[in-house]
């Protein structure tokens, strides 16, 4: 029996006391991670299964358990006819046009900062501000910088000479792109510190080499940073759209979907839906349909990463 | 590049600014940027003092987050703990269903979630926050990775000492993943204390709303007081930035580990 010597301990025929041992030891597995799992349990799982089951039913949890009603997939037949879901569906994939945007921005900061800027650390802490801040505060400030007749943007515009400049949150034309502004302007910091976090693992002597050649400074970032940084860059794509359509803070206080539904989103429709018009079976299947969007953003991020991954 | 973060912070400056002058100068323009009659105590006075109750939201929001932080923190490092140091049967499986439910958006659960606490009574309670707040599974995949990396030599020498796991999470591995610890913790406040959409759902009771909601109370109620508005947001946002300031190289880095948010 050769094998015996190279095995560990526990592989030998068990004895009553390792038995024990063994035991206990499953024992304390499960209680270190059995708050957790419980966790998991309680409010994450239960709940997406119950979701699933209300997201086939007409049904308003003010009326008590016993008045639920199946109605197999009508819930999700009236959504693709629902002006409003749709709309706020459609702003949300309009919305995702800020997500590359900002990343653009941060890309070109980041890279400005790593090599030319004398106090990083002040920089990171200033493009961090507005994700630090209170979204409620933030959103109750630019409400006031863009109010149309007296608001600070406005003044300044017509400083210019602007004589008509956009009434911003009050217009229906301007609303969505008002709230996408801030929107870049919220989420800029977090994907500059990624960025820079993925130049400082570029290794110096590719630069030094390229140097040598006689590479400038934009074909190095051409050649070298942009490719190196794919896996950033997809990374934060993926979970720059899973963040925009969870979006709701901002619109809810900002512009409460409004003017005419221009800013209203997915998550937004199904809070109204559910809290204000105790649609709770409806909002549901908006819940569900949001699920599948998200499940699908992750899923095309898991298949992506054979792509992107250039290590 | 400083010009730009000078406009960067100008929304900041503008409000700092507003908070400090009569109302009647809020609008003037050109902007005055240091305010030419200061009313400064006024302001913050009354939103501290007034009918705004800042100081009870304060309250409500330190208490909410400093406990959500807590129990968040140890559930998750307890299970980071147990998912990388100790064998147990069908660990692997429980720790891919964990993994799996990452993948669910918290706004899918909220309808559910919502019977489920008015129906056990965790409706309109401050403990209904904490307990959802605590059961993050982010912080267990962020400490996971700082526990692994922790070699095995340190369990089996106290294991021989005939420490059990209990002793050896709380006094050796505890103390040696802490600036792991730290990082979740200064982001788990800031999510906590920035959180609107949770209270917004869970809570009813104006004696019980945090600081976002009564931030945007007030700011509803006091549509055309903008100075007071200013001061109120600026209270909102100095516990915020005080943290930042102090756990700066912890937030950066546990953001650009684990490029995580929310």
């Amino acid at each position: 029996m050769k094998t015996s010597v190279t095995l560990p301990q526990s592989r030998e025929k068990p004895t009553a006391g390792s038995r024990k041992r063994k035991r206990l030891e499953a024992g304390m597995g499960y209680l270190f991670t059995g708050p957790m799992l419980l966790g998991v349990l309680v409010f994450t799982l239960i709940p997406m299964i119950f979701s699933f089951v209300l997201s086939f039913t007409k049904w308003s949890f003010v009326t008590g358990f016993d008045k639920i009603r199946f109605n197999g997939f009508d819930n999700f037949r009236q959504l693709m006819q629902d002006e409003v879901f749709l709309k706020s569906l459609g702003n949300n994939f309009i919305m995702l046009l800020a997500v590359p945007a900002g990343m653009g921005i941060a890309l070109i900061l980041a890279v400005i900062i790593t090599s030319h800027v004398y106090a990083p650390g002040a920089f990171k802490v200033i493009y961090f501000m507005p994700q630090i801040s209170s979204v409620v505060a933030v959103a109750v400030v630019w409400q006031v910088l863009f109010h149309p007749s007296y608001g600070p943007v406005n003044g300044f515009l017509s400083a210019l000479g602007v004589d008509h400049p956009p009434k911003w949150l009050a217009d229906p034309t301007y609303a969505l792109p008002s709230v996408m502004l801030l929107m870049i302007w919220i989420d800029l910091g977090v994907s500059l510190i990624i960025y820079i976090a993925g130049i400082k693992n570029i290794p110096a002597d590719l630069y030094e080499a390229a140097t040598i050649d006689g590479a400038s400074k934009l074909a190095q970032f051409r050649s070298i940073t942009f490719p190196l940084l794919t896996p950033t860059t997809f990374f934060l794509l993926v979970t720059g759209i899973i963040g925009n359509f969870k979006s709701f803070a901002l619109v809810k206080v900002l512009t409460d979907g409004g003017p005419a539904h221009s800013t209203s989103v997915v998550v937004y429709d199904m809070y109204q839906t559910a809290f204000v018009d105790l649609q709770t079976g409806y909002a549901s299947s908006m819940v569900m349909i949001l699920f599948v969007i998200v499940l699908a953003i992750t899923g095309l991020q898991w298949l992506g990463q054979r792509y992107w991954v250039n290590y | 590049m400083a010009l730009l973060g000078i406009v960067f912070l100008l929304p900041f400056i503008w409000m700092l600014s507003a908070s400090l002058k009569p109302e009647a100068d809020v609008f003037k323009y050109p902007i005055e940027w240091i305010p030419q009659t200061l009313r400064a105590s006024f302001n913050y006075h009354s939103v501290w003092f007034g009918k705004a109750n800042f100081t009870l939201y304060y309250w409500n929001s330190i208490k909410v987050t400093a406990l959500t932080t807590l129990l968040s923190v140890g559930v998750s490092s307890m299970a980071a703990y147990g998912f990388t140091k100790i064998r147990f049967p069908g660990r692997n499986a429980l720790f891919v269903l964990v993994l799996a439910t990452y993948m669910i958006p918290a706004e899918a659960t909220l309808v559910p979630l919502f019977i489920i606490f008015r129906s056990t009574g965790l409706y309109d309670t401050h403990l209904g926050l904490i307990l959802l707040g605590g059961f993050s599974v982010l912080g267990t995949f962020l400490l996971r990775q700082f526990f692994a990396s922790l070699s095995k030599e340190y369990i089996e020498s106290a294991q021989i000492d005939g420490a059990g796991h209990l002793r050896i999470f709380t006094f050796i591995l505890f103390p040696l993943v802490r600036p792991a610890i730290a990082t979740y913790a200064i982001l788990r406040f800031i999510w906590t204390w920035n959180d609107f959409q949770t209270p917004l759902v869970f809570l009813n009771s104006k004696t019980l709303y945090t600081l976002q909601l009564g931030m945007n109370a007030f700011a509803d109620r006091n549509g055309a007081f903008y100075s007071l508005i200013m001061a109120a947001s600026v209270s909102a946002i100095v516990p915020l930035l005080i943290v930042f300031i102090l756990g700066q190289k912890q937030v950066i880095e546990g953001i650009s580990l684990g490029g995580v948010k929310g």
